[in-house]
């Protein structure tokens, strides 16, 4: 806007009315009163009013009553389910990675052609990536019973549709003329994509599933919240027994286990990229 | 054929030692993986043979008399979620702050910062509902708490990114001219960063709305009770009906967000 104001030209009218300060100011305005009304309105539907909050948080001193002391006995089954936990991300990611190679070729439309498939896997993925991590977990506990399989079905389809997603849009933003010279000199399409489409997004692809393995492991002590295993079943035997010590210190692992793997793979995708 | 590839480049025996210890290392961790997971497979296929033609089908026929209340449920959660990304996006603002390096001048500070924004999310939204649902009781209020302290990390950390990346001519221009610190403010750097931290708080309220869709199941209020619900009486029904409106839901508000902030950016 500023470089415009500097220069005048003679299409100089055109843009004036968008410069105009009383427009601007009753746009924001306008927008300003629609934000506040929809979250009056919301407070209002979810029964939230300023006074609970004071109340609520003055009662944040009983939550500490309330959690602490810390119950270390826990500690031993702890560790135990949150290996499980580790393994069930590791193995959901490795499928999952696995499967997304085909998946995200067929859902990048520089590689994938006909236009039914093409669409048919992106709606598909699209659709996986709407449904929350705990309903997946529900469904397959339901269907294999709980403990760690189901869980690690659970995982696998819900980073399925995440990497699918990024990985399909990575393929897209290659550069198509190795590909196409490759082509014009006679490779078939399998060569075509393991020399031309592979070792460009070689990074990117590698970068994500580590990502991804970020993600199921927060995800997998989400799941295990419904039965699906790991730390999470662990946390909510504990909270339905109003544990709340021992709910605290399976808290703590988590997060102390959670932020040293983020750094790892933060460190191990920062030398990669 | 081969030999019509392109010489590979040279390896140091160095690279090659390490490639060996990685390849090594990533073995042991898949061969401990498989060792040490227990899968009782003779249940996994019991329970598969006779639940799938259960579950399966009732999923894909769901029970239409609860739309509505499944509908009402799902209108709650969105609200859930909108007035926790805006706590979020407002508590993320000096935070953002704090987090940005041009923006402190003090290392010490945006590393305090930063680690606070990690700290934040680390914890899965659902973990923060529990610890909220201990401490103020199992309503929506609690899930509003949850999403807002679980965004605020996120969107902290995008915020400070977007501060790092402006244009310090600007601001350097105006502290030249002999403005002070609240006039740069509101005229070097807001302007600057508006469009991003809006697009970032919408993209923020799309993950929230999928975040607190759950958060129901342990007491924070929404569509996440009916989940409860129906899961504890194994009720594929109910659960297929919620799952349609979830699916049709988020992914309204994907494309209304997308589109939003094509048009902000």
């Amino acid at each position: 806007m500023a470089n415009k104001m500097n220069k005048p030209t003679m299409n100089e009218d055109k843009y004036a009315p968008l410069l105009s300060p009383w427009r601007v100011k009753a746009k924001i305005s306008l927008i300003f009163f629609v934000i506040l009304f929809f979250l009056i309105y919301s407070s209002e539907q979810t029964g939230v009013n300023f006074a609970d909050l004071i109340w609520g948080l003055s009662n944040m001193g009983q939550i500490f009553d309330k959690l602490f002391p810390l119950n270390f006995d826990v500690l031993g089954p702890a560790f135990d389910r949150l290996f499980e936990t580790l393994h069930m991300a590791i193995i959901a990611s490795t499928f999952s990675t696995l499967i997304v190679i085909p998946v995200s070729l067929l859902a990048a439309h520089n590689i994938t052609s006909n236009w039914l498939v093409y669409n048919t896997t992106r709606l598909t993925m699209n659709v996986l990536r709407t449904i929350p991590d705990v309903v997946l977990a529900v469904i397959f506990v339901g269907i294999f019973g709980t403990g760690v399989f189901g869980g690690i079905v659970a995982l696998f389809i819900f980073s399925l549709g995440i990497l699918a997603k990024l990985i399909s849009e990575t393929i897209e933003s290659i550069d198509m003329q190795p590909v196409e010279a490759m082509r014009a000199s006679g490779a078939n399409t399998i060569q075509a994509i393991a020399y031309g489409v592979a070792p460009q997004i070689m990074p990117q692809f590698t970068s994500f599933s580590l990502y991804v393995f970020e993600i199921n492991v927060r995800a997998s002590v989400v799941i295990g919240l419904v039965g699906a295993g790991g730390i999470g079943q662990l946390l909510m035997n504990q909270f339905s027994f109003n544990n709340y010590g021992a709910v605290m210190t399976i808290i703590i692992v988590i997060f102390a286990v959670v932020i040293l793997i983020e750094y790892i793979s933060g460190k191990i995708r920062e030398a990669i990229l | 054929m081969s030999q019509q590839l392109p010489p590979k480049k040279p390896r140091t025996p160095k690279q090659i030692a390490r490639n060996i210890a990685i390849a090594l290392a990533v073995l042991a961790l898949y061969i401990w993986t498989f060792v040490s997971i227990n899968i009782d497979w003779g249940r996994v296929l019991d329970r598969f043979t006779s639940n799938y033609d259960v579950v399966l089908p009732q999923l894909f026929s769901p029970n239409w008399a609860r739309a509505g209340e499944v509908v009402e449920m799902m209108i709650e959660t969105i609200f859930i979620a909108y007035a926790g990304s805006l706590a979020a996006a407002i508590l993320a603002v000096p935070l953002g702050f704090l987090a940005a390096i041009n923006m402190t001048n003090n290392r010490f500070l945006t590393t305090f910062g930063k680690w606070i924004l990690s700290g934040v999310r680390a914890f899965p939204e659902i973990i923060l509902a529990i610890l909220f649902v201990v401490a103020v009781g199992p309503t929506p209020f609690a899930g509003i708490l949850a999403i807002a302290i679980g965004s605020t990390g996120m969107l902290g950390k995008l915020y400070a990114e977007v501060l790092e990346s402006i244009d310090m001519n600007v601001v350097e221009a105006m502290q030249a001219n002999g403005a002070n610190k609240i006039q740069i403010m509101f005229h070097g750097i807001i302007p600057q960063v508006i469009p991003e931290f809006l697009s970032y708080a919408i993209y923020r309220f799309e993950i929230d709305v999928r975040a607190s869709t759950i958060l129901g199941y342990v007491g924070a209020g929404g569509i996440g009770t009916m989940i409860f619900f129906a899961y504890s009486n194994r009720n594929w029904n109910d659960m297929g009906m919620i799952l349609l409106v979830i699916i049709i839901v988020v992914t309204i508000i994907d494309y209304a967000s997308t589109y939003i902030r094509k048009k902000i950016v």
